[in-house]
């Protein structure tokens, strides 16, 4: 049944945001519904497919695990927050160029954790990455192209 | 310089890269005021609903809420078929677990969730019946009492086709080759559930339905149909879909419930699927058992086949396609492309009460290649020829051929695809290593699998199947604008394929124009041709089939423009570089300038030209086949029954790639979920019908770590078949990865005697084969 709800205010992509949830609420409803932000998707909310990743205080999270009132004091990162005006991302511009997408659904949490891996390992190995990609699924692509994608970007990234 | 062949960037990308791209779900949580729907829905598999009881004033709509709304039921125009049903809510029975019988509307999916649960339906359960061979036992209960079925207990189709001569292949055979072939039950499972939004103008009275679908203008016409009111009442968007494979082709129930409560309340009502919904009751696949035999001479040729494919439908068919879709494709197309005059075949579909089936990437294909392969690989093993030699012997490699069903197949390359597939393995070095792994007391085995994947179904195709409602054929609109930009309007509704970008190759070569210029619309009834949408790889055959004929005539008229401007005959004029210009000169004028003229000065057009540069055209083929040849290798740990994949090459025929990109991104996907299928995916429900594998704690899509490799090389064979040469890719890797993956764990586990002929080939399976084998070796259980 429907509980009191409670204000806060989040911080995404480095802008406020005010917003009266219900304590159930989760994270990722919260972008989507108070914040305005859809990029997030879900795909399980129960945890498994990734799709709702989002990077709070930069490490990835399950946004459909997390509960809004649980952020306040956080700095979120979502999808939306990657380019730079018109200016890709190099990891969403890597995606382009190496066909990392065909629905684009598990995008945003594939961008997101790759992003949060990159910027805090840049010199991270095949090996590892390949597991820490595989905390998310994609239905479309097969990985082949995901992979490819992300060695492209921490290769740009780090140059 | 053509457009067509090169790996473009998808200009679908830029968007969806940014979190930009509007599904459904966002497009719901974007409109404000929007209320949101939850489905109540059985929780058995079968019983009589007694009564359905809701908290004092909840907006709860059940059957009775919508007294003119009529059954969905497709049809197949045949003596073999009974006609099923479907009522959008259950009213008086339910039949599979998690059939709908109620829908809640509240503020916000929570409150709607919250309410849901609060209505008590009283079902009085009654003995299901799960297996479609336990359903054909006259004592077994029946799914839909009442109606009447002349072929069986739950038999509502039985499908029998033979040649004369079966019998006498049989007794003239060497060695006969009897299988049980198993595909269980699986789910498409797109990584974004089904949704849609109904929003009822009430100013207008029109309603539209902006839904995760692959077929809008049918979804539509069905709409109309169900809840009796005119067409013209309905739009239906599709917005970006996030991966379909079948899943979101047939009309929902829920769809339709969600309009007809819309339309009553006047409002914006969304549903958006939860995942474990999604697993119980969207659509499930597969579920498919072959009892097949195989007659063979010495040499190893095929004489003779047999088959009696049974296909656990569910409890209600879908619409359009129905269920006949499964065992009647699989009875048209399992000799494959394998050389074959005998053959007879019996194909039933059997209700149960399971959740309802429809058709997912590779539809029967993933299972009839498996029946074949896994039947050439037995035999070579039967008669100690090799598995690459018997395949070689028994492939097609004149063309024209004609099954023994009479389909014809067009040229392709079957013999040339596995040559390739033997070389790129290095199967002879395989084979060393093969062997000293054995010796090391390891299991390492490579399996083959070729196929021919029948794509660009036109409707003579689906005439064949005597479907009341018969896809086929599409259209596209094309107008140059007077800046001389063009609108490609298509029928088609890609949903992940990047089709827009690969049409406007396409078009881009046939105009002279660049592909950026082309914007293709798509997924709008009320902006795009009627065709059937996305499908059954058919997409670049036919909607670029009549984007390739739409722009001939387009060109054709750009051309006599040009040529009455210039005083030069149209048939000297050539496109190119956004111009029109006479061949061998540089006297031309470009094609804004043609564009303003036909538009803004048409009395300057040529009589008895009408202004404007607007044609249409339809392409209807008959069909074509593209082809390839999967090679798996593995390794097999006895201990724990864990397959891993060492190495997967693809030699793939998918006819002219307009953007290899995307055809090897497609092919890529396919087998991913060919190795899902084959590995990990099942959906698994205890003997009272619960869904055990409700999440995908348990429903087991394979992660970036269990995915090797996939190796392709790409061979082009054109033929006439389709007119733009290219023949379709969508499905191919789906189906032929399972039947690759499972030979080579039968080859790994040759040593044992282990022939693995039921998919997926989970652990604890692979594990259960290897036991049996070694307690009839070692006469005791290990
Ligand atoms: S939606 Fe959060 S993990 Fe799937
Ligand atoms: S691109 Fe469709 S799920 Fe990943």
């Amino acid at each position: 049944m429907s509980q009191r709800r409670v204000e806060l205010t989040l911080t995404v992509n480095g802008q406020r945001y005010e917003a009266a949830v219900e304590p159930r609420k989760t994270l990722a409803d919260t972008l989507r519904e108070d914040c305005g932000l859809t990029g997030t998707h879900l795909g399980c909310e129960h945890g498994v497919c990734g799709a709702c990743t989002v990077l709070v205080d930069d490490e990835p999270v399950r946004s459909c695990l997390m509960f809004a009132v649980q952020c306040g004091s956080q700095a979120i990162r979502t999808v939306e927050g990657l380019a730079d005006g018109d200016r890709l991302h190099p990891i969403q511009q890597a995606f382009w160029e190496h066909h990392g997408l065909q629905c684009g659904f598990c995008t945003p949490g594939f961008l997101m954790l790759a992003t949060s891996v990159l910027e805090s390992r840049p010199d991270i190995g095949d090996e590892e990455l390949r597991e820490v990609l595989a905390s998310n699924l994609c239905r479309c692509t097969g990985y082949q192209n995901i992979i490819t994608s992300v060695h492209a970007a921490r290769d740009q990234m780090r140059s | 310089m053509r457009w067509t062949g090169r790996s473009l960037r998808r200009f679908e990308d830029p968007a969806l890269v940014r979190g930009l791209g509007r599904f459904v779900a966002d497009v719901a949580d974007q409109h404000r005021g929007t209320l949101h729907a939850a489905f109540v829905r059985s929780p058995v598999p079968a019983g009589e609903i007694r009564s359905i009881e809701a908290p004092p004033g909840a907006p709860v709509l059940t059957a009775e809420s919508f007294p003119g709304i009529r059954t969905m039921c497709a049809r197949l125009d045949r003596p073999d078929f009974v006609a099923l049903e479907t009522p959008v809510l259950a009213s008086d029975a339910v039949r599979h677990p998690g059939e709908p019988v109620a829908l809640v509307v509240a503020g916000s999916r929570a409150e709607a969730e919250d309410l849901a649960e609060q209505v008590v339906v009283d079902i009085e359960a009654t003995r299901p019946v799960l297996d479609a061979t336990a359903a054909t036992d006259p004592d077994a209960p029946t799914v839909h009492a009442g109606l009447d079925m002349p072929m069986g207990n739950n038999v509502v189709l039985d499908a029998r086709f033979a040649t004369e001569g079966l019998e006498a292949a049989f007794e003239e055979a060497d060695e006969i080759v009897a299988l049980d072939i198993r595909a269980h039950r699986q789910n498409a499972l797109p990584i974004e559930a089904r949704g849609a939004l109904a929003a009822h103008d009430r100013g207008t009275g029109r309603t539209t339905l902006t839904a995760a679908n692959q077929m809008p203008h049918m979804l539509r016409t069905a709409l109309a149909d169900i809840l009796d009111i005119g067409e013209a009442e309905l739009r239906v968007v599709t917005p970006e879909v996030g991966g379909a494979f079948g899943q979101k082709m047939c009309v929902p129930r829920e769809y339709v419930a969600l309009v007809a409560a819309a339309r009553l309340l006047g409002a914006t009502i969304a549903w958006i699927e939860d995942r474990s919904e999604n697993l119980l009751a969207s659509w499930h696949s597969r579920d498919h058992s072959y009892l097949l035999r195989g007659a063979f001479n010495r040499s190893g040729m095929l004489l003779g086949l047999d088959a009696d494919i049974v296909c656990n439908i569910g409890a209600y068919s879908n619409y359009p396609v129905t269920f006949g879709v499964e065992p009647l494709m699989a009875m048209a197309e399992l000799p494959g492309p394998y050389r074959l005059s005998q053959y007879r075949v019996r194909s039933r579909a059997v209700t149960t009460n399971m959740c309802p089936i429809a058709p997912y990437r590779g539809v029967s294909r993933p299972v009839l290649t498996l029946a074949m392969e896994r039947l050439m690989d037995t035999a070579a093993r039967r008669l100690d020829l090799d598995p690459v030699e018997i395949r070689r012997a028994n492939l097609v490699s004149e063309f024209p051929y004609s099954m023994p069903t009479g389909l014809p197949v067009d040229p392709g390359s079957y013999v040339e695809t596995l040559d390739a597939a033997v070389e790129a393995l290095d199967l002879e070095g395989f084979r060393r290593r093969q062997q000293q792994a054995a010796a090391e007391g390891r299991y390492l085995g490579v399996g083959f699998s070729v196929f021919g994947e029948r794509t660009g179904y036109g409707t003579p195709a689906f005439a064949a199947r005597a479907m009341e409602i018969t896809p086929g054929y599409e259209t596209v609109q094309l107008e140059m604008n007077p800046s001389g930009d063009v609108t490609a309007r298509i029928g088609a509704s890609p949903h992940g394929q990047g089709l827009a970008t690969a049409l406007s190759q396409l078009l881009a070569d046939e105009l002279g124009v660049e592909p950026r210029q082309v914007a293709v619309v798509h997924g709008d009834t009320d902006t795009t041709p009627y065709g059937w949408g996305t499908f059954a790889s058919r997409s670049m055959v036919i909607a670029g089939g009549a984007a390739k004929l739409a722009a001939e005539r387009l060109a054709a008229q750009l051309r006599e423009i040009a040529a009455h401007h210039l005083e030069a005959s149209p048939d000297d004029i050539r496109l190119e570089d956004g111009s029109a210009v006479v061949a061998g000169t540089s006297v031309g004028v470009t094609l804004p300038e043609i564009a303003r003229i036909a538009h803004h000065s048409s009395h300057l057009l040529p009589a008895p030209m009408e202004p404007g540069l607007s044609v249409s055209a339809t392409y209807d083929p008959g069909g074509t086949f593209s082809n390839a040849c999967h090679a798996a290798v593995v390794e097999v740990d006895p201990d724990t029954g864990h397959v891993r994949l060492e190495r997967f090459v693809v030699i793939a025929d998918a006819g002219l790639e307009v953007n290899p990109m995307i055809v090897e991104g497609q092919i890529h996907g396919g087998v991913t979920q060919g190795i899902a299928n084959a590995l990990y995916e099942e959906l698994v429900t205890d003997d009272d019908g619960n869904l055990l594998t409700a999440s995908l704690m348990d429903f087991l899509p394979p992660t970036v770590c269990e995915v090797p490799l996939i190796e392709v090389t790409h061979v082009q064979t054109i033929t006439d078949a389709s007119i733009t040469g290219a023949k379709g890719v969508g499905e191919g890797g789906a189906i032929g990865a399972p039947a690759a993956v499972l030979n080579a764990i039968s080859d790994a586990l040759s040593p044992l005697g282990i022939e693995v002929d039921e998919m997926p080939a989970t652990p604890s399976r692979v594990r259960e084969l290897i036991r049996r084998a070694q307690s009839t070796t070692t006469g005791g259980p290990t």
